[in-house]
């Protein structure tokens, strides 16, 4: 970097409070707030920024500005490869890559920050700014990175430092360290689609001329050769294609079940052997193209039911949100240690925007904890020396130190998983209402068969055989089977456009059991971004609140941020002189002559301008001190998400309600009056406790809704029928559930369950549908009259009406529902927090 | 007719050839991600890609020889 041909200039905070507009960083983006870093005549908003451009302009990689306008992600301070040097431990290093040998090694790396065209260009000329690495390719919807790098020249630490260094710092979570080897992949599916819609549109070809008609010279020669043909077709559509179907099958009738495969898989195999026999024995041309055609659309069929959201993680637990490493501090040498080498009495280093990985004590100061992904509440809290610390709280401001008390797996938060319900696996419930139905619907079909061929067996046992196979045959459930993947697969299509992704169509059928709804209180029903600011004081004069926006400006803290918000009305900014920033207490300056202190009450109190009431405000409260003088305080209190109100009057109306919440009963009174006296409302809940609360409502008898947001809920989530996780921002965390949802959605959830029903409904009124085909069908091939053009006109045609029906429908309802997500306040309250977290993680570029 | 023997066996052959073009195309993996490719067509190639080997034809010939 020496020999960089710009010049670089870092202009003090002094001056840029002064200038009258704040340039826009050239890299990414940001307002330049905190000073200006300029170089060939751009200007970035700090010195990581300023270093990337320096990188990639040098490397003949600056097309990556011309790709998308402040295409950069802001650069983590600090972000170098010492810090990553855990990762060439070979327990780790092992665990972590995909394919490794002596020449190359190949990784994949979750990349958050990827987010545009230029992204993907820069990383996948990744090649050109360090020797050594190989061939990358970025997979843009799961925001991942695959990449190999030749072994013995560079280590897995440098290829991760030079991501971090260009602001693509990989996400490296415990839970990396026991994934799978490789993703299944949908790649099968595909295969076997593809095998069926081949062999589906050949045999139809040589079908048709013998459906047509075919002279009496080439008939006998013709049809047996377009027979032969069609059976060779046929094998691998019956044998791979219809693996699957074979499989579960099997699978159900050990188990002594009838689901929907087992009349599929009769169907099959009487369309199979009928043709075979008729073919071989030359008495006609067989049902192969239908055959064919009923496992290509039922396969259509599960492939639009196999939808899945690549950016999206159903099955999240803490060890996604865990680090994988956190430096543990021994007789006052610092290492990088893995999680689970970790012990109670360790002594760990917390810096700023970590997480604290397992209940601690807090032995060095002070403390600003973030609990929003444990808890749901937005606003840090503050700690002291001695206090406890929960694990999962994430450290804002300097670094801190904390003694262990307790194993990672231990923790309050964490032994939550060592619960019963995270060990069962939750599979597909075979009790869907498809099987449900495909119960009577098979001892129906083997009755009606039965029947036939005992009367035939009477009056002309010839025809006795084929009226059985027959009716076996045209009874072959298609239409019942593709009901509910194309009706629940659309409506699962139509609320992921909304914001409410579903981890898969079945769970609609759930959904529209629901009975009861139990809420979590913060983060769910209330939103941080909701919240007011109250000033307590005497009122501020404009110029007072001219002067605190001034100071505000200069920070990145999010409560800073907040406040500035409140303050800034129509004022330009002042000239802030000698600003500076204490982590974790305040920040102070001279703003016209008059000295502002800004932060937490211990902070001002120990410098003289103690807070009247010291510890009288619930949340969180930045308090103002002028030339020394008290002057007031800002609360920050959470309130209730728009709409909340007539939600829950709505949902009283239906449903049984619940509120659970980690909180203390200050809010009981305004929750009661909002539930209704006889709504369940429990305070001080643990995360146990929600679970255990769970279970109880559900030995009730009832089918529970859980919604809620923060890790505590977790347990809950997993307990109830229906977990709900709602998130702010659809790429956020979210603890393991069955659906996510938008914060913005929250307020249309009735809507949302009466869509659920009503597409229920719609499955139903398919399957009635495809129980008509099946009585016309059944009633001709009982007389034993079933001819292979019918067959093949009567498959398809099931098909394709109940798809149509089912798609067409439920899309139309979706349109209906009233599921449009309530808009204004709540969509700038996420871009807002969405903002304020990326400031919080941005570097401090002020000099104290 | 007698054309019939030979352009039946074609016209089979034909399709099996579009067959093995889409066995071949979901085993590299083109349909696993469809969004990043139409972003990729947009872009320049500036420079040449890597000498390095390729990592598939490695691993390959890294299993083949185990």
């Amino acid at each position: 970097m020496t020999e960089s041909p710009y010049m670089a200039t870092g202009v003090g905070a002094e001056n840029a409070g002064a200038a009258s507009h704040v340039e826009d960083c050239f890299h990414c983006g940001t307002p330049c707030r905190t000073g200006v870093f300029a170089s060939d005549q751009h200007s970035f908003c700090c010195r990581g920024c300023q270093t990337v451009f320096e990188i990639l302009t040098e490397n003949g990689l600056s097309d990556f500005y011309q790709l998308a306008e402040n295409a950069g992600v802001r650069v983590k301070p600090g972000a170098g490869e010492d810090q990553y040097r855990h990762l060439d431990a070979p327990a780790v290093l092992q665990r972590l890559v995909d394919f490794s040998n002596d020449q190359i090694t190949r990784v994949t790396f979750r990349v958050p920050a990827i987010h545009c065209i230029a992204c993907v260009w820069l990383l996948e000329n990744l090649f050109h700014l360090k020797p050594g690495i190989g061939h990358s390719q970025v997979h843009f919807p799961r925001k991942e990175i695959a990449l190999s790098f030749q072994t013995g020249r560079i280590k897995l630490s440098e290829v991760v430092g030079l991501l971090a260094s260009l602001g693509y710092e990989p996400e490296l979570k415990l839970s990396d360290l026991d994934k799978e080897s490789a993703r299944p992949g949908d790649r099968r599916l595909w295969m076997q689609l593809g095998v069926a819609g081949f062999a589906f549109g050949n045999t139809m070809l040589f079908s048709i001329s013998s459906y047509l008609g075919l002279d009496s010279w080439s008939r006998p020669v013709l049809e047996r050769i377009f027979g032969c043909i069609s059976l060779a077709l046929a094998i691998p559509v019956l044998f791979y294609s219809a693996a699957d179907y074979w499989k579960s099958a099997w699978l159900s009738a050990r188990r002594r079940m009838v689901t929907i495969e087992v009349p599929i898989v009769l169907g099959i195999a009487a369309l199979f052997v009928q043709s075979t026999v008729e073919v071989l024995s030359g008495r006609g041309p067989g049902y192969f193209d239908s055959l064919c055609g009923l496992l290509f659309f039922l396969l259509c069929g599960k492939w639009f039911q196999q939808k899945t959201y690549d950016r999206l993680a159903f099955d999240r637990d803490y060890k996604s949100f865990f680090p994988l490493t956190a430096i543990r501090e021994t007789e006052g040498r610092q290492e990088q240690a893995a999680l689970s080498e970790l012990r109670a009495g360790d002594r760990l280093i917390i810096r700023n925007g970590e997480l604290i990985p397992a209940d601690a004590r807090l032995i060095e100061g002070p403390a600003l904890i973030d609990y929003s992904f444990v808890t749901g509440e937005s606003e840090p809290a503050e700690r002291r020396a001695g206090d406890r610390l929960y694990a999962g709280g994430r450290q804002i401001g300097g670094a801190i130190t904390v003694e262990m008390t307790r194993a990672v797996s231990q923790s309050y938060l964490t032994s939550l998983w060592n619960q019963e319900v995270f060990r069962k696996e939750r599979g597909n419930s075979l009790d869907t209402l498809t099987n449900r139905y495909s119960r009577r619907f098979t001892v129906a079909v083997l009755a009606v068969a039965v029947a036939a061929a005992v009367f035939w067996g009477f009056h002309e046992p010839a025809r006795a055989v084929r009226s059985f196979v027959s009716v076996l045959i045209v009874a072959c459930p298609c239409a019942l089977a593709l009901a509910a993947p194309f009706a629940l697969g659309t409506a699962q299509r139509v609320l992921a456009r909304r914001q409410v992704f579903l981890k898969n169509p079945a769970i609609l059928e759930t959904l529209a059991q629901v009975d009861a709804v139990v809420f979590d209180k913060t983060g769910t029903l209330t939103a941080a971004g909701a919240g007011s600011i109250l000033f307590h004081g005497a009122p501020l004069t404009d110029a007072e609140a001219r002067k605190l926006y001034s100071l505000t400006r200069h920070s990145t803290h999010p409560l800073a941020a907040r406040v500035g918000e409140v303050v800034s009305g129509e004022h330009d900014p002042l000239p802030v002189r000698s600003f500076s920033e204490t982590a974790g207490c305040g920040m102070e300056g001279i703003v016209a002559g008059q000295e502002i202190w800004m932060g937490s009450a211990a902070w001002l109190a120990s410098r003289g301008a103690q807070p009247p009431r010291p510890a009288g405000l619930l949340g969180a409260a930045v308090h103002i001190a002028i030339t020394g003088q008290y002057r007031g305080c800002f609360a920050l209190t959470s309130a209730l998400r728009p709409e909340t109100g007539q939600l829950v009057a709505n949902l009283a109306c239906e449903y049984e309600l619940a509120l659970l919440s980690g909180d203390n009963e200050k809010e009981r009174g305004q929750f009661t009056r909002l539930f209704g006296a006889s709504a369940h409302l429990r305070f001080n809940q643990s995360p146990l406790n929600k679970l255990g609360f769970i279970r109880e409502f559900q030995n009730s008898g009832r089918t529970v809704m859980m919604v809620g947001d923060g890790l505590n809920d977790a347990g809950a989530l997993r307990q109830s029928n229906v977990g709900v996780a709602v998130v702010e921002n659809i790429n956020s965390f979210s603890p393991a559930s069955d659906v996510i949802m938008a914060a913005a959605m929250v307020p249309r959830l009735q809507s949302v369950l009466r869509f659920a029903r009503r597409s229920v409904r719609i499955v139903r009124a398919s399957f009635l549908i495809s129980s008509v085909y099946n009585i016309v069908g059944i009633s001709i091939a009982a007389r034993g009259l079933l001819s292979p053009v019918i067959c093949a006109i009567l498959m398809p045609l099931s098909s394709v009406t109940v798809f149509a029906f089912a798609c067409g429908l439920t899309a139309w309802m979706g349109n209906r529902a009233g599921l449009e997500p309530v808009a204004a306040a709540s969509a700038s309250a996420e871009a807002r927090d969405r903002r304020v977290w990326e400031k919080q993680i941005a570097p401090k570029e002020v000099a104290a | 007719m007698i054309m019939l023997y030979f352009l039946i066996p074609l016209s089979i052959l034909v399709a099996a050839a579009f067959l093995g073009a889409f066995i071949w195309a979901v085993r590299s993996g083109q349909y696993e991600d469809t969004t990043t490719p139409s972003m990729r067509v947009l872009l320049d190639e500036p420079i040449t890609r890597p000498v390095s080997p390729d990592p598939r034809k490695a691993e390959q010939e890294s299993s083949s020889k185990l």
